[in-house]
């Protein structure tokens, strides 16, 4: 058999899964936190978090090798949360993959259809293998595979049971860059494939946007903000999405007034628009956000129009990409902000202790609550 | 100077190696002996009639069978118990589970003097006839705790997320164990079964202790060197030195293939 049955849906019976109040307490440590949630079938879920906030402990509640504390899990409307692992039509990826050592690359493949009883593995098991390209390896120990090598396998393992969702536990993170990098396309090529849903645990917040339909970024046990990653990255409703997800500038400020669909803000001596269905608050104190390649820059005393916000300060350090040229500039209340400006024009780059006049257009803002806080650190670590 | 400092290592090793073995090959040499009087401690002609005639001396192959019968079944005894007992200290939590884990290392730590005379003095006691099971019964004890340290060292060294990827690819709990763990502290559980044979065919004090009447090899090997050891007993004592070398040659061997062939696979790809 080979992979030309054609349908994008090899057999799989896509299904939605659904928490409800899922909590987890070790102790008296919340680890997940009353989590609700819905990943519609035969979606690309993502769920992107800093070390510690929980993913893991989800993701084992759902293959049920974790109980629950509350709450349920179910599956396409089926209540698994009383049921053993090896009982759920789920199946995982592990983050260091845990292929079993003392097996060779087919029956460690085979294993999840032995185990449910079924003897002709072998036309099943080479048509996986084929579709994560590891036909001629299927005699190998998994010793003797590279660690994408691995990876595939381990994807097989758990994709050739045909669950009704297939969970990644960080499964490129033991990966060097070049290789994740192919395997966030080969891993979406395979979803894609088979049309079953994929929950795919990161904290690197590149590689959730760029493979998945649905983005959560959980903190803290929590779920922040869910959405397309597109959503999420234009219009981040707290200030830990803002710096966890990509990078992002911010000006303390107090909202003073309205005028037509924009709230005013007075902060750092200056007074910004911001449109009032981009913002987290209405009144009050607020965080005026923007993300770095929204950023405009030039020598202050440049006419820069009407219906802008800006800022000035000074630059501080300029670095050129290539692509573009990256300033820091420290601004005239001493915040740090980062602008990326593309390089459409040959010279004229400014230069550390340039004083610069800093401006994006309204629409482009964010408005965030003060009291939330940010990732610890600055920003997410990148890839 | 500078040869002897490049050539150290290499030489010290054969050193030590000579040291290990001179007293073997001694065994292997006198074993093709024809002795002058009755002490085989000089060579003296070149006979193989002693490998000829192998148990021609009365009570040596006797001896010799015993042994290895007490040692096959006292190993296999404690390796069943000393599997269980290591999976039980290591997978649960159950009151005295710490003392247990002390108590475990006690007959490894006991002289065996000590072990022995006091094993003979409970068999006495319990008027518990000495010989066979006695015996039996003392190896059970030592050997247990090899093979319950043995096995506890494999058991936490293994990577628990094996045996929660097998439940997560629908094993259940004794399918896990099965075609899981089992496998994989099998090796682990052979070892120690191997150094507890080792322990139990030569062991002589415990033994001697509690045997009564009854003549193990290395009882009889005692008995034998006061009035002169037969020759039979240096060839069977080389038999079994060469036996264990095959063993392990063959066991090399086959580690060796499957790891040439592991090379050629990984390079042909
Ligand atoms: N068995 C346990 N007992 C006690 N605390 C635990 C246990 N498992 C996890 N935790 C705690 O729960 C929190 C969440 O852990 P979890 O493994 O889900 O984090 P994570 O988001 O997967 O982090 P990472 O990105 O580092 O893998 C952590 O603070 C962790 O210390
Ligand atoms: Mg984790």
């Amino acid at each position: 058999m080979s992979m030309s049955s054609g349908s994008s849906n090899l057999g799989f019976e896509v299904k939605d899964l659904e928490l409800i109040n899922l909590t987890k307490r070790f102790a008296d440590f919340v680890a997940v936190d009353d989590l609700s949630l819905t990943i519609p079938a035969g979606s690309f879920f993502a769920l992107l978090g800093p070390s510690g906030c929980g993913k893991t402990t989800t993701l084992r509640m759902v293959a049920g090798l974790e109980d629950p504390t509350e709450g349920q899990i179910l599956l396409g409307g089926a209540d698994l949360t009383r049921l053993k692992a090896y009982q759920r039509p789920v199946n995982t990826v592990f983050q260091s993959y845990a292929l079993f050592p003392h097996l060779d690359v087919f029956e460690n493949v085979a294993f999840g259809l032995r185990r449910r009883g079924i003897k002709d593995v072998s036309a099943a098991v080479t048509a996986m293998l084929e579709l994560v390209e590891l036909g001629n390896l299927s005699r190998r120990k998994p010793a003797q595979l590279s660690g994408g090598q691995q990876q595939r396998v381990a994807v097989a393992r758990a994709l050739i049971n045909h669950p009704g969702v297939l969970l990644l536990d960080e499964p490129l993170g033991a990966l060097d860059l070049k290789l994740r990098r192919q395997m966030q396309i080969e891993l979406k090529r395979i979803q894609t494939e088979v049309g079953t849903s994929f929950v795919h645990v990161t904290h690197d917040q590149e590689e959730a946007m760029t493979m998945a339909d649905t983005v959560a970024v959980m903190n803290k046990g929590r779920i922040e903000q869910m959405g397309a990653p597109v959503e999420i990255y234009d219009l981040p409703r707290t200030r830990f999405v803002a710096t966890f997800l990509g990078q992002s500038n911010e000006v303390p400020g107090r909202v003073t007034g309205s005028s037509g669909r924009d709230i005013l803000v007075d902060a750092a001596g200056a007074r910004f628009a911001v449109p009032a269905a981009r913002s987290a608050v209405e009144t009050g104190d607020i965080l005026v956000g923007v993300r770095p390649e929204k950023l405009s820059i030039s020598t202050q005393g440049t006419d820069i129009g009407d219906g802008v916000n800006a800022v000035t300060g000074k630059v501080i350090d300029a670095s050129f990409t290539g692509v573009s040229t990256q300033y820091l500039v420290m601004t005239s209340w001493g915040g740090e902000w980062m602008v990326f400006e593309q390089n459409h024009t040959l010279g004229a780059t400014l230069r550390p202790g340039d004083e610069v006049i800093v401006h994006w257009r309204p629409e482009h803002t964010f408005g965030l609550a003060v009291d939330s806080p940010a990732v610890d650190g600055l920003v997410a670590e990148s890839a | 100077m500078r040869w002897l400092r490049r050539n150290i290592i290499g030489i010290i090793a054969v050193l030590v190696l000579v040291y290990l073995f001179v007293p073997i090959a001694v065994v292997a040499v006198l074993s093709f002996n024809q002795p002058e009087g009755k002490y085989n401690v000089t060579f003296n002609e070149f006979s193989v009639s002693a490998w000829q005639n192998i148990c021609g001396v009365p009570g040596v192959c006797e001896s010799f069978a015993l042994s290895i019968q007490i040692g096959l079944l006292a190993t296999v005894i404690a390796t069943i118990f000393g599997t269980m007992i290591a999976f039980a200290l290591v997978r649960y939590r159950f009151r005295g589970r710490d003392s247990t884990n002390l108590l475990i290392f006690l007959p490894m730590a006991t002289p065996e003097v000590v072990l022995g005379s006091s094993l003979l003095a409970l068999f006495l006691n319990i008027t518990f006839p000495l010989g066979f099971w006695a015996v039996t019964i003392a190896h059970i004890m030592f050997i247990v705790s090899f093979i319950v340290v043995a096995v506890k060292a494999r058991l936490q060294g293994m990577d628990p997320r094996l045996e929660e990827a097998s439940r997560d690819l629908y094993a259940s709990p004794r399918a896990t164990f099965r075609y899981v763990t089992f496998p994989l502290v099998l090796p682990g559980i052979l070892g120690a079964a191997l150094l507890g044979f080792a322990l139990s065919f030569d062991d002589f004090i415990i033994t001697f202790f509690n045997a009564g009447t009854m003549v193990t090899f290395p009882v009889y090997i005692w008995g034998a060197a006061q009035r002169g050891i037969p020759v039979q007993v240096y060839a069977l004592a080389t038999l079994v030195f060469f036996l264990s070398l095959v063993l392990v040659l063959v066991v090399q061997g086959v580690n060796a293939r499957r790891r040439r062939r592991l090379e050629a696979a990984v390079a042909s790809s």
